[in-house]
């Protein structure tokens, strides 16, 4: 056998632009090592320092936000994913991260391992994956490229969750022609470990080895991290081959040899190989663990011939781990990979001089101290420049009077409930396997998702939420709504909002109108999670999601985990009975800012954001839940997108399998397109049965919680006062048919794609 | 009774599986790893649902060359029982343990939702327990469920009374818009000549806990143990 060298190419300025790195950043490097990086170590530099891995325009911001709270077992940044205390010797392990820019190029494999991705963050953690959510936005579906996108995307989510074995439960689909060139695929996952049991992303013990476990080591992905690092352009076709390949075939054998040798307690660390794959685990676990790393590079396996240390070190193939064994049950580990098909093989070694080193055939090719390149150690920290978009005083500015008031509120109604971002999203989430595991209680189509824990009486409740026209139009109140919309959701379920995870999708940050909207984001989000007793336990940061026509909406997603205590406690948002009494919780004021009904019937986003009281919103919330608990409570549901109009038809058609109708009287005293169609916050609308109605009546007029009864269940139509009279017929038809007309059978079905 | 499920690599219903039979049907149970050669003196096998192999090639294409296949064909052909849900379906077409195929659903999309099932033979070891007067719901999630056979085998179905379940509307009435997926004659599950093999494309397995508020599946598994 000929022993390879490696002959490395000259760095040049040209390569040092090339690989986004500023000259002050290269200069940092020179002093780090006190000499100029060769080739290999320029390429790492580049990836570990890359926003994608260092979050190096965010992390200062980001560390502001409420990060303690006496359930969490993982705080943020800690490990690959947030761990919450749950009681029973459980803890939920839980995360929401971006795949957008992989997703903008190709849809079916840039959303598959965007899935793949975040699995594999929970069950290196040792925690079983029990549920996946996604927040998904796109362009207009009259777009035939947004509808081939939506169609990628979806099929790539449902091949790589079904195939796994997993159930998609829930999350949201959203359009805005922000989003055209530029979809966001946001996608989460939730886990179940024993509490003491969660392993950790650490090398540690001098001697002990390092394995590389899964799938072989191929060219996908290489610079995919520097690739999500930067804007999208026509010349982003040409990154195809940043994208990679999932095999969710690779991923479930991955998964149960994964949870194997860790309950086996075979090891010292774990963690997966995600953007800048083996550079990227390696200086993260020893940095962690304060060790060093020698690494035989050439003894990966590889799936490609002639595959150079640059390459194998930025490979950002799919469905690998890297492991840290226990010295001495080096074997054991490698039977187990066995048993289930995989390949395992020994690539190094921990060591004590804290030192990344990277040895091909004996030579070594990089040697980089560890702490270096990874965030919160060397990594770059960056504030950047913040304005005030001059867009927004004009966009607050809204007179009320020139919306005419003659309208035919049936056909607006119907119009509404067949809007893109309102109707019933069946088309995508029955592409999904939301059954598999035996556990979803509910499942995609209620406020939250509930997930059952096998052996308790647990259950958990999931959300992801975000009203991206709302942080638009006023970035710090909409992220706060983006936090109590969440809070909503869980607690209409039945749960106790827990914590929060979130995916902060935003444009370029060296603009300082996006880093304003960031900022302001992030101050809402902490603001909100204070009141709401809900700690960030971790998530992803993913700028540069702007095409040649601008940036997206900002759009920071908050996904939350919330407790119920006992089935008993589960609701759902649709009526049960005939004859229940329907009443709103909260407040309808005089407010059609930034809301569903100005951008689907007059194409406008124009008003501010309606008003939000954290305090007040908590006290309806903390009611509400004990109301539910009280067993009074049979329906709830919130007031969000499209307001009260379509908050009370989804109660009624909602449930296919039992739909009922609702007569009901409102006050008349504000606007009809407001009292209809406005978005004002903290709004529920619940029902109970007559029996119940004086006892609800008075538990929250007695916590202060404005509270109306507004009308009964029953028959086959949707009256409000004399401005809506509808069959469900109709309403179901508008709002069940639609998406599945627009994907299947489009208007315009020309154009490039 | 012993009942045993089979784990294939890519299995992902075979927990869920043992889950209802052992805790909520309490019978003993025992995980069949693929690699393995003898079922154990089990009296039921049950192939259970997911992506064998990943389903790359064809949908139980390569399971069917398993270890343990050798042994589950001979138990078959002795009589033994054997039921596959969904993708062990799949594999016992593709093992020719039961007659036909499951293509790509003709939507050509992966379809979850659940399902009305009306009950065809009612005399069959899975269905002898379930009320046949009303049409039963159960989930089906599968992107390769039409249900296809040539005239001559479909007229040998019928003639043997193999079809054990057809897709029909809530009020039991078999119609084209009940049938999800374009299987030939709404055909949702048949069963071989000697009424030994079952296979079925919904998941009786997700309708069998009352904490999930469905229960129709569990009737299915009463009939084997009477």
């Amino acid at each position: 056998m000929t022993v390879l060298t490696y002959k490395q190419p000259e760095v040049t300025d040209e390569m040092i632009r090339f690989h986004g790195l500023t000259p002050e950043e290269y200069q940092k490097i020179q002093e780090i090592l006190g000499r100029n990086p060769n080739y290999t170590e320029l390429g790492i530099f580049s990836v570990m320092w890359s926003e994608h891995c260092s979050y190096k325009n965010s992390i200062a911001l980001i560390k502001t936000l409420p990060r303690e709270g006496k359930y969490l077992l993982a705080k943020a940044g800690e490990e690959n994913a947030g761990a919450v205390d749950i009681g029973d010797g459980l803890a939920v392990v839980f995360k929401i991260e971006s795949h957008n820019h992989p997703s903008a190029i190709e849809p079916y494999q840039g959303a598959a391992t965007g899935v793949g991705g975040i699995l594999r963050d929970i069950f290196t953690m040792g925690a079983r994956p029990i549920a996946a959510l996604n927040s998904l936005r796109f362009g207009s579906p009259d777009n035939p490229r947004v509808r081939y996108l939506l169609d990628g995307v979806v099929r790539g989510i449902g091949d790589y969750g079904n195939s796994f074995g997993v159930p998609t439960v829930g999350g949201e689909v959203y359009f805005d022609d922000s989003y055209t060139g530029n979809p966001l695929v946001n996608a989460m996952a939730v886990g179940i470990v024993k509490s003491d049991k969660i392993a950790s992303a650490v090398a540690s013990g001098v001697g002990n080895v390092l394995m590389i476990v899964g799938s072989k080591t191929g060219r996908d992905g290489i610079h995919g991290a520097t690739f999500a690092s930067e804007e999208i352009s026509e010349k982003s076709t040409e990154k195809r081959p940043s994208v990679q390949i999932g095999d969710p075939f690779m991923e479930k054998l991955l998964l149960e040899a994964t949870l194997e040798i860790i309950k086996e307690d075979l090891i010292v660390g774990i963690q997966d190989m995600g953007a800048a794959g083996i550079t990227c685990s390696t200086s993260e676990m020893s940095a962690k663990g304060e060790t060093g790393v020698e690494i035989d590079i050439e003894e990966t396996p590889v799936r490609e011939a002639a595959m150079t240390p640059y390459e194998i070190l930025l490979s950002e193939s799919q469905e690998r781990m890297l492991v840290c064994v226990k010295k001495g049950n080096e074997s054991k580990v490698a039977d187990i990979f066995d048993k289930w098909g995989l390949d395992s093989k020994i690539i190094g070694k921990v060591t004590s001089d804290k030192m990344m080193t990277i040895k091909f055939n004996g030579d070594i090719v990089s040697q980089i101290p560890s702490d270096s390149l990874v965030l919160g150690g060397g990594a770059p920290v960056y504030q950047r420049e913040t304005k005030r978009p001059a867009y927004m005083d004009e966009l607050h500015k809204i007179d009320l009077s020139s919306y005419s008031l003659k309208q035919d509120w049936n056909k607006i109604l119907l119009r509404m409930m067949a809007a893109p971002n309102i109707c019933h999203k069946g088309w995508v989430h029955e592409q999904y396997d939301s059954t598999v595991r035996t556990g979803t209680a509910v499942g995609p189509g209620s406020d939250a998702a509930i997930i059952r824990l096998r052996k308790t009486k647990k259950l958990l409740a999931m959300t992801t939420d975000c009203n991206p026209r709302f942080v638009y139009t006023n970035p710090k109140i909409g992220t706060r709504s983006a936090v109590a919309e969440a809070a909503r959701n869980i607690v209409c379920s039945g749960g106790k909002p827990l914590a929060v995870t979130n995916c902060l999708n935003f444009g370029n940050p060296y603009k300082p109108e996006v880093y304003y909207c960031f900022s302001e984001a992030i101050k809402g989000m902490g603001e909100a999670c204070e009141v709401f007793e809900t700690p960030v336990t971790g998530g992803n940061v993913s700028f540069y999601n702007e095409d040649p026509e601008g940036a997206v909406f900002p759009t920071p997603t908050i996904g939350m985990i919330g407790l119920i205590e006992d089935s008993s406690h589960i609701t759902t948002q649709w009526f049960k009975d005939e004859a229940d009494s329907v009443f709103l919780l909260g407040e309808t004021k005089e407010e059609l800012g930034a809301s569903e009904y100005l951008n689907t019937v007059f194409k406008q986003t124009k008003g501010d954001v309606p008003v939000l009281n954290l305090e007040a919103e908590k006290n309806l919330q903390d009611a509400l839940l004990d109301a539910i608990k009280s067993g009074w409570i049979k329906s709830a549901h919130d007031t969000s997108e499209g307001g009260l109009a379509v908050s009370l038809a989804e109660c009624s058609i909602s449930n296919r399998e039992r739909q009922l109708g609702l007569t009901c009287e409102l006050d008349e005293s504000i606007r009809y397109d407001c009292l209809l169609f406005g978005e004002s916050q903290s709004r529920v609308v619940i029902s109970s049965s007559k029996e119940n109605q004086s006892k609800v009546i008075e538990h929250f007029g007695s916590k202060n919680i404005p509270i109306k009864l507004i009308g009964k269940t029953g028959g086959d139509r949707l009256k409000i006062n004399n401005l809506v009279n509808i069959s469900l017929l109709e309403l179901t038809d508008s709002f069940f048919n639609s998406l599945h007309n627009i994907m299947e059978s489009p208007k315009s079905a020309e154009g490039n794609i | 009774m012993k009942v045993g499920v089979i784990t294939f690599p890519g299995s992902n219903c075979d927990q869920d599986m043992i889950y209802v039979l052992e805790t909520i049907m309490e019978q003993e149970t025992v995980p069949l790893w693929h690699k393995e050669d003898n079922l154990k003196d089990c009296d039921f096998i049950v192939l259970p649902g997911g992506f064998s192999y990943g389903d790359y090639l064809r949908s139980g294409a390569i399971a069917r060359f398993s270890p343990i296949m050798k042994s589950i064909i001979e138990h078959a052909n002795n009589g033994g029982y054997l039921m596959g849900i969904c993708n062990g379906f799949q594999i016992l077409c593709e093992a020719g343990l039961l007659p036909g195929t499951l293509l790509h659903n003709n939507n050509q999309k992966f379809i979850c939702k659940n399902v009305h099932l009306k009950v065809i033979n009612r005399e069959s070891m899975i269905t002898s327990k379930v009320d046949t007067d009303k049409a039963i719901q159960i989930p089906i999630a599968h992107g390769e469920g039409r249900y296809f056979i040539n005239d001559e085998g479909l007229s040998l179905l019928h003639s043997n009374d193999q079809i054990l379940f057809r897709y029909c509307n809530e009020e039991n009435e078999v119609t084209p818009e009940s049938n999800p997926n374009g299987s030939i004659e709404n055909i949702a599950g048949v069963c071989n000549e000697g009424k030994n093999v079952f296979g079925m494309m919904p998941h009786p397995e997700r309708a069998s806990d009352l904490n999930l508020l469905n229960v129709d599946g569990k009737a299915l598994f009463e009939s084997i143990l009477v």
